[in-house]
């Protein structure tokens, strides 16, 4: 087990320069999701911790040992990749005592670390049958067996669970991190989804072109997502943006938007005239009177919960409200909204204020 | 749609009589080849090898004992025998002389001339009396219509094999045939693993050149080598041919090896490496056995390729018996025995054998999908 360190990496093919100086801090068994939109660097940044991509300036260290220079296999990770990687040839014992014999150790304790590692993920059975005759989700299964048969110091997962259909994915979420509270090695975890970010992670990364955006643990990052592609990225359904100035009325701030939608205001250090951009989640808005009038849309009922989308105008915003609500479309409903919840962002630099 | 359909099965109907077409173009003549090569040389010559299988009848001209060896029996002077020797065959009609071969019947008495008498029984035996006693060791001439049954030999295989030293030269072939088969393998496979994984100056480069050279005739480089060859004492033996078939077959293998691997699915290999796996390790415990197919794909090219082979044969081995291949022996076989047809089918299969032998053991490697289980839709 190690921390990572990344500290000030760039990566250029050629005269592109995809990577701009990205620091993250790891510590010792943390498990950390680095989150983005694809194309964001996200991967390449977990190939260059791997050893598989080349650094152009900056530096990596895993434990406390820079390791630029250093090849994947002295390293100390094991990587499980989105497409399983299993050698299509080997049976499954032999997938996953793969590394052990490439690192030359005895048969006796190979045997006897696959199998171990084949009882932790359910894979007894399965041994000695081919990749090609498991299922997606055991594949996937015998690609963490092959990770943690060596014991290594960082786990580095790519996408791992995005050729899983929807099902399988939630199980196979519970069971990572289950493996994580078990063994306590760091986790280095690449993804897309912002929900398996947001329940698997300790700390989480987003990335956007190449750039990190915000590091913090789930909660923080949706209490208090730095810009509005932080806000707009984390939780779904995904928050409201409202382009708007703040105004006086009633000798307080309050919101204008450009279609003349007033909406309230936390304390806040915007100006008056200032223009900004105005940040609430569907599921802080509740229904009730009293609130700002808006124009029914459409309403989507899912059982547990209803999300309304309402328009007053021209500025769209949508509420995820528990109770049930049978709203016609065309009717008017009260949006209530507390302004604690409420952010705001800078309209130019779509920084948080 | 149903327009589209129409056409599909049409175009379907066309394609498998295309394939059909060409089996049996192909299949026919190898087949007649077959048959040929058992047949009997006599019937070869009177009938087809389709009609192998029905007896066949054909006039024949067989002469006597000789006269002189005749016996007295009674009256009569008497020279008995039969036609067929040591083969059987029965006789449908005979005569006494070439105007009218087929004039008697089985058991008739045919008159000749000077009160000789001639009988033939349908098994062959013949009896030919005369009242004077008969002289001189001339046969007289029976022309008889015999009726002869399919007949198969290994004769032919035989005669082939241990007289004619196609045997010698089928040695021979093998051994330039299975080291320049194995010889480019082997270094078109670490070649073609570096030419698509391994980063280093100058790759796309070295392979610009090789898919050039896959189109320099390999003619123009026969006299050069020949004397490179001369010059550093290789020039008419066996490394020295081994050296030319590895030479003229190293682009083709290299650019089809180097197509596959690259086409193999990155991840396995980065995972090999994250594994722990040196280059040379990933490409024997990864990269071989995942190449399995092309391996055996260039290696049934090559070996049909060199086993056919007459022309860097002729120019890099010499005519002697220890060098002389199968190809070369042909030739001289064509030259020195062309109207002997048993003799050339029988060469020709024994030539063809082994590279059928070689395409149905190895052609069931190409077919199965090796990548299958390793990636998401593989």
């Amino acid at each position: 087990m190690a921390n990572v360190t990344i500290d000030n990496v760039v990566k250029r093919y050629g005269s592109v320069q995809v990577m701009h100086g990205v620091n993250v801090d790891i510590e010792d068994g943390e498990f950390v999701v680095l989150v983005g939109p694809s194309g964001c660097g996200k991967s390449t940044l977990l190939r260059m911790l791997a050893g598989l991509e080349e650094i152009s300036a900056g530096a990596i260290s895993i434990g406390d040992r820079v390791v630029n220079d250093i090849p994947p296999k002295e390293r100390d990770i094991a990587m499980v990749f989105q497409s399983y990687a299993l050698y299509p040839h080997k049976t499954v014992a032999d997938n996953i005592g793969f590394p052990l014999k490439m690192a030359k150790r005895p048969k006796a304790e190979i045997d006897e670390k696959v199998d171990k590692a084949a009882a932790v993920l359910d894979l007894t059975p399965y041994l000695a049958r081919y990749p090609k005759e498991l299922s997606g989700g055991q594949r996937q299964r015998v690609a963490m067996g092959r990770a943690i048969v060596r014991d290594p110091q960082v786990f580095l997962f790519d996408e791992p669970l995005s050729n899983l259909d929807a099902k399988l994915r939630v199980t196979m979420r519970v069971e990572i991190k289950e493996l994580h509270q078990r063994l306590g090695t760091t986790i280095v975890y690449v993804t897309h989804d912002q929900i398996e970010a947001m329940t698997m992670a300790d700390k989480i990364v987003v990335m956007r072109d190449g750039r990190v955006e915000q590091i913090g643990s789930p909660l923080d990052l949706y209490d208090n997502p730095n810009n509005v592609f932080v806000a707009g990225f984390i939780g779904s359904p995904s928050m409201n943006f409202v382009h708007g100035m703040v105004g006086m009325k009633d000798g307080q701030k309050r919101f204008v938007s450009d279609g003349g939608t007033v909406l309230p205001l936390p304390e806040t250090d915007a100006q008056e005239g200032q223009q900004v951009i105005y940040g609430i989640r569907p599921e802080h808005i509740t229904v009730g009177d009293g609130g700002v009038p808006m124009n029914v849309v459409v309403v989507e009922p899912t059982g547990s919960e209803t999300q309304i989308f309402a328009k007053s105008s021209g500025d769209l915003i949508d509420a995820l409200v528990k109770d049930r609500i049978f709203a016609r479309p065309g009717s008017e409903i009260g949006f209530v909204i507390d302004p604690v919840n409420v952010h705001l962002f800078d309209r130019k630099t779509e920084e948080r204020i | 749609m149903d327009n589209i359909v129409g056409q599909r099965s049409a175009l379907t109907w066309a394609v498998n009589f295309a394939v059909i077409f060409m089996v049996v173009l192909w299949t026919v003549p190898t087949f007649g080849l077959l048959v040929s090569s058992f047949r009997d040389r006599d019937q070869i010559t009177t009938s087809g090898w389709w009609k192998s299988l029905v007896s066949s009848e054909q006039n024949i001209i067989v002469r006597s004992q000789e006269p002189e060896k005749n016996v007295k029996d009674g009256d009569l002077y008497v020279l008995e025998g039969n036609i067929f020797d040591a083969t059987s065959g029965e006789v449908r009609a005979f005569g006494v002389n070439s105007r009218e071969p087929m004039a008697f019947l089985p058991g008739a008495v045919a008159e000749m001339a000077k009160g000789r008498t001639m009988t033939v029984a349908e098994n062959g035996d013949y009896r030919i009396t005369s009242v004077e006693e008969m002289t001189g060791t001339r046969g007289i001439r029976i022309f008889a219509t015999s009726v002869t049954p399919p007949k198969f030999t290994l004769d032919n295989y035989e005669r082939v094999l241990f007289s004619e030293g196609i045997w010698r030269s089928f040695i021979n072939t093998f051994t330039v045939t299975i080291p320049a088969t194995v010889i480019p393998i082997l270094i078109a496979a670490f070649a073609a693993y570096a030419l698509a994984w391994m980063e280093f100056p100058g790759r796309a480069l070295l392979v610009a050149a090789i898919v050039g050279l896959l189109v320099v005739p390999l003619q123009m480089a026969l006299i050069p080598l020949l004397r490179l060859h001369n010059s550093i004492g290789i020039g008419k033996e066996y490394l020295g041919i081994w050296l030319a078939h590895t030479g003229f077959g190293l682009p083709l293998a290299i650019y089809l090896l180097r197509n596959y691997i690259a086409g193999l699915p990155r991840e396995i290999i980065e995972s090999a490496r994250v594994d722990g796996a040196t280059d040379f390790e990933i490409f024997r415990r990864i990269i071989l056995p995942l190449s399995f197919p092309a391996l055996a794909s260039f290696a049934i090219f090559q070996f049909l390729w060199v086993w056919n082979d007459l022309l860097v044969a002729t120019v890099f081995l010499g005519n002697t018996e220890e060098q002389l291949v199968m190809t070369g022996r042909l030739r001289e076989l064509l030259g020195s025995r062309g109207g002997d047809w048993e003799i050339l089918a029988a060469s020709a299969f024994v030539s063809i054998a082994v590279p059928l032998l070689v395409f149905f053991t190895m052609q069931r490697y190409l077919v199965r999908g090796l990548l299958a289980g390793s990636v998401k839709g593989g």
